[in-house]
C-alpha cells in the first residue's frame, strides 16, 4: 500500500523512541494506579483501641458495639462503608463507600472509626 | 510574520477547537485536540514565538466564543496549552532529522494531560483521586498525540514539496 508506506515515512527514528516511551509511561501508570497495593486493610477502632484489623479482600459485615448502640460496617468489593450507626447526624453513614488508603469514616457519637490502610501507611496516627 | 497571517492561523485553530467542542466525549477532558495540529505546523514553519501567540489567542478567543472564558474549563485549556508550549520549548534541542512532528505532538499531548491532571487534583477536585484515571488520560494522550502528529507531519511534508513551486505563504 502506497499510503501505508508514506505514513510510515512520517514517523522518524526518534519518533518511535518517543512512542515507546509513551507506552512505557502508560504501562507504569496502569501498574501504579490500577494494580495498586493488593491486600489493603481496614482498621476499625472503638474508643481509641483497635477493634478489628481485617483485609478488604473478602466481603463481610461486622457489628461494632459502642456507647450508643451498634455501628454496622460492611466490606464489599474491596470497599468499606458504615451501613448503619446510632449517631444523630449519620455523617459516617452518608460518607458512603471508601476504598483508598488513608480514607477514614468516623462515627464520633458512637466512638467508632474505620480507616483504610495500604501496604505502607502514609502517616503514623490521627487524633481527634 | 504579519499580524493578519497570525490571526488567520489562530482563527483556523479556533475553528478546529469549536468543531471539536460539538463532539461527544466519553470522559471529560478526553478530546483529540485537533487545534494542536495548527500549533505544531506554526511551530515548525514560524518558530516557537509565533506558536505561542497562536496557541494563546486560540485559548482566549476560543473560550470567549464558546462562552467558557475564565471558567474551570478555560483554566484547564490554558494550563494544558502552557505546559505543551513549555515542553515544545524544552524539545527544541531534539535533532529534527530523527524527531519529527510525531515526537513533538506526543510529548506535548502528555504535557497537556499532566498539567490538566495537576490542576484538577490541586484546585478543582482536591478530595477526589483523579490520578486513578491517569492511565486512561495517558492512553488518550498517546493516541491523539500520534494521530495529530501524523496529520501535522503529513501536512508539513506536502508543504515542503509544494514550496518548490510556490512562493512562501
Amino acid at each position: 500500500m502506497n499510503s501505508a508506506f508514506s505514513m510510515m515515512a512520517l514517523i522518524r527514528r526518534g519518533d518511535w523512541g518517543v512512542l515507546m516511551l509513551g507506552v512505557a509511561v502508560v504501562g507504569a501508570l496502569i501498574a501504579h494506579f490500577w494494580m495498586g497495593p493488593v491486600g489493603q486493610r481496614l482498621i476499625i477502632k472503638r474508643g481509641g483501641t483497635v477493634f478489628l484489623n481485617a483485609s478488604l479482600e473478602r466481603a463481610f459485615q461486622v457489628n461494632v458495639p459502642g456507647p450508643l448502640g451498634i455501628t454496622r460496617i460492611e466490606v464489599l468489593n474491596h470497599r468499606a462503608r458504615v451501613q448503619s450507626d446510632p449517631g444523630p447526624r449519620q455523617l459516617c453513614v452518608r460518607e458512603g463507600w471508601i476504598d483508598h488508603a488513608g480514607e477514614v469514616a468516623i462515627c464520633l457519637p458512637n466512638q467508632v472509626s474505620m480507616e483504610i490502610t495500604g501496604r505502607v501507611r502514609a502517616y503514623d496516627s490521627l487524633n481527634y | 510574520m504579519e499580524d493578519h497571517h497570525l490571526a488567520y492561523l489562530a482563527a483556523l485553530a479556533i475553528s478546529l477547537m469549536w468543531v471539536e467542542a460539538a463532539l461527544p466525549s466519553p470522559l471529560p477532558g478526553v478530546k483529540p485536540g485537533l487545534a494542536n495540529i495548527v500549533t505544531l505546523l506554526v511551530l515548525r514553519q514560524y518558530g516557537l514565538r509565533t506558536a505561542f501567540w497562536v496557541a494563546g489567542l486560540r485559548v482566549v478567543a476560543g473560550s470567549i466564543l464558546l462562552g467558557s472564558f475564565l471558567t474551570p474549563g478555560f483554566m484547564l485549556s490554558l494550563g494544558g496549552a502552557m505546559a505543551s508550549l513549555l515542553v515544545l520549548w524544552l524539545a527544541r534541542g531534539l535533532p529534527e532529522r530523527y524527531f519529527g512532528a510525531v515526537s513533538l505532538s506526543v510529548l506535548a499531548a502528555f504535557a497537556h494531560m499532566c498539567a490538566q491532571l495537576a490542576i484538577v487534583s490541586v484546585w478543582l477536585m482536591p478530595t477526589v483521586n483523579v490520578f486513578y484515571l491517569s492511565p486512561v488520560f495517558g492512553a488518550a494522550a498517546w493516541l491523539f498525540g500520534l494521530s495529530n502528529g501524523l496529520i501535522a507531519a503529513s501536512l508539513l511534508q506536502q508543504y515542503q514539496f509544494g514550496r518548490a513551486h510556490e512562493p512562501a505563504l
